[in-house]
């Protein structure tokens, strides 16, 4: 992925200052200095509630930082409008739990965006839904409600709601949290997939940030490691920078969880 | 999006207010009170003038999407709740107008039942009992939908995807809400006047469907009719704005829903009769 280093900054923060989403007074994170590149995979790790979720909210422009720039294409989210629309429309964000629409199905929810954003034809958006459902082996589950899925399944409508768009910039908040085997290892090897370009999206590569309690599993030799820990973010670099690394935070994200048996 | 409504809800984050230790004295306490009401007020305003916004800017946008959620809306406010205000017009007509009738016609009065009826069911009861009765129904609805909805992230859910949460989630709730409160006091009075005049005749009230049906007719005028439509769609549009508000803007925590409906409800009322007053005070000037 060298020969995208060059390309301008998708993501580019500077002394950000991370609030809280429930709580814009509190800050989570202090003076995040970041840049994301196009093509680039992050990892970010951190334990739970050391902010994850916020530093992704404010990368994706949905919260602009207490202090600092963020910019995201170029764009800074402070001035995020009706007019910057379309810079939005880049970014696919998939929450932790989905945060699905419990009032539609799960072929509704994949295709609002298309019929709100793109005011598309029934017959057309009918057709891409579906498409995509298939890829994402979610063609069965078109007509449940997200109420009536399991984590496993609402995870992956998430993000078949987050591709249909088809962004530049995917943002995955925790993906393999509650997921069972079969499902992780599907989902990890789907996003290597979009990041290497997946043939459905024109085999253009696409940019990632995915978030972890457990680094272990995204280990990968071109990816990018920053952990999140008693208030800062530090970028770690490649895998080997994160083996080295002292910090309390990444020993125990790199540990082996704890056996409980009873 | 993100900028607006927090703007709004900045007015009215009363969280600090809230979490402050008990008052100490009543003068702290009342002090507490106002200074809680005043910054709601606020909030309520300037939620307003954005969904008005919203409304005359987003006119045309999305259209596949929204007007299938403003027809289910205005099914949810008007056609869902026809055969209650059936019910509620019959009851409203058996109690209130026949007993009235009957004691007018009693003490020879019946010259002064037109303008009885139309002050009291056309101007009054019909809008008032309506607006109330769709608050405690719909209104109710609102907010704890909306109250979930945003306290299971479904509203960021909406940002990340560039859909304006207003546009999506209230802009429906008040056109729906309004035609449905205006179409509704239309059929409670037309049923109240009917089914009341069925009750006065059950009674052997001496006069003929002709002569109640003229007399109404002769009391009302043009304006009654343009402030009864004024009077219910302002109704509808405060109702939602409050029920909205409170769903969409304060809790963000599910145990926090049933408090805010309650808080939603109680101040849904004090608008309808502040709204009432108004009206009173146009129907004495004009």
């Amino acid at each position: 992925m060298s020969e995208t280093t060059f390309q301008p900054a998708v993501i580019e923060m500077s002394a950000a200052r991370i609030g809280a989403l429930r709580d814009t007074l509190l800050t989570v994170i202090e003076g995040v200095n970041w840049s994301v590149a196009s093509g680039e995979f992050w990892v970010v790790a951190g334990r739970q509630h050391s902010g994850k979720s916020d530093l992704l909210l404010h990368a994706g422009g949905l919260i602009t930082p207490a202090s600092g720039s963020c910019r995201v294409f170029g764009c800074e989210t402070k001035n995020f409008g009706e007019a910057q629309i379309a810079e939005r429309l880049r970014i696919g964000f998939v929450f932790a739990g989905g945060n699905l629409f419990n009032q539609l199905t799960i072929a509704e929810n994949v295709a609002l965006p298309l019929r709100y954003q793109r005011n598309a034809p029934l017959a057309e958006v009918a057709r891409v839904v579906e498409e995509l459902m298939e890829l994402l082996e979610l063609a069965p589950y078109a007509d449940n409600t997200p109420a009536n899925l399991s984590a496993n399944w609402r995870q992956r409508a998430a993000l078949a709601r987050a591709l249909v768009l088809q962004p530049e910039l995917l943002l995955l908040d925790n993906p393999l949290g509650g997921l069972d085997g079969r499902h992780r290892h599907w989902l990890l090897k789907f996003l290597e997939q979009l990041w290497s370009g997946h043939k459905y999206f024109g085999g253009r590569p696409m940019t990632l940030v995915v978030t972890t309690d457990d680094l272990r599993v995204w280990r990968h030799p071109q990816r990018k490691y920053a952990v999140l820990e008693e208030k800062i973010f530090s970028v770690l670099g490649a895998w080997r920078e994160v083996e080295s690394a002292r910090t309390p935070a990444a020993k125990e994200l790199l540990a082996e969880p704890v056996e409980t048996t009873i | 999006m993100r900028g607006d409504l927090a703007k709004a809800f900045e007015l009215a984050n009363t969280q600090v207010f809230r979490r402050a230790t008990l008052s100490k004295s009543y003068t702290d306490l009342i002090g507490r009170k106002l200074f809680l009401a005043i910054l709601t007020i606020r909030g309520l305003g300037a939620f307003a003038l954005i969904t008005l916004g919203v409304m005359l800017n987003k006119f045309s946008v999305a259209r596949s999407v929204m007007q299938p959620r403003v027809r289910h809306e205005i099914s949810r406010a008007g056609v869902a709740l026809l055969p209650m205000f059936l019910f509620i017009a019959l009851a409203l007509g058996f109690l209130v107008i026949g007993q009235t009738v009957s004691a007018l016609a009693k003490v020879g009065a019946t010259n002064y039942l037109g303008s009885t009826m139309v002050i009291v069911i056309v101007r009054e009861l019909g809008p008032l009992l309506t607006a109330v009765l769709v608050l405690a129904r719909v209104g109710t609805a609102n907010v704890i939908e909306l109250g979930t909805a945003r306290a299971l992230g479904e509203v960021e859910a909406l940002e990340a995807l560039g859909i304006d949460p207003v546009h999506y989630l209230i802009v429906p709730r008040v056109i729906g809400m309004a035609l449905g409160i205006f179409a509704l006091t239309v059929y409670l009075i037309i049923g109240a006047l009917g089914s009341g005049y069925l009750f006065a005749f059950l009674q052997d009230v001496p006069m003929g469907p002709g002569d109640y049906f003229k007399q109404i007719a002769e009391a009302l005028n043009w304006l009654d009719f343009a402030l009864l439509a004024l009077k219910t769609v302002a109704f509808g549009f405060f109702i939602a704005i409050v029920t909205c508000y409170h769903g969409l803007a304060q809790p963000l925590r599910l145990e926090d829903v049933s408090r805010v409906a309650v808080r939603a409800v109680t101040q849904g009322v004090i608008v309808c009769v502040l709204v009432d007053a108004v009206f009173i005070v146009l129907y004495l000037v004009t």
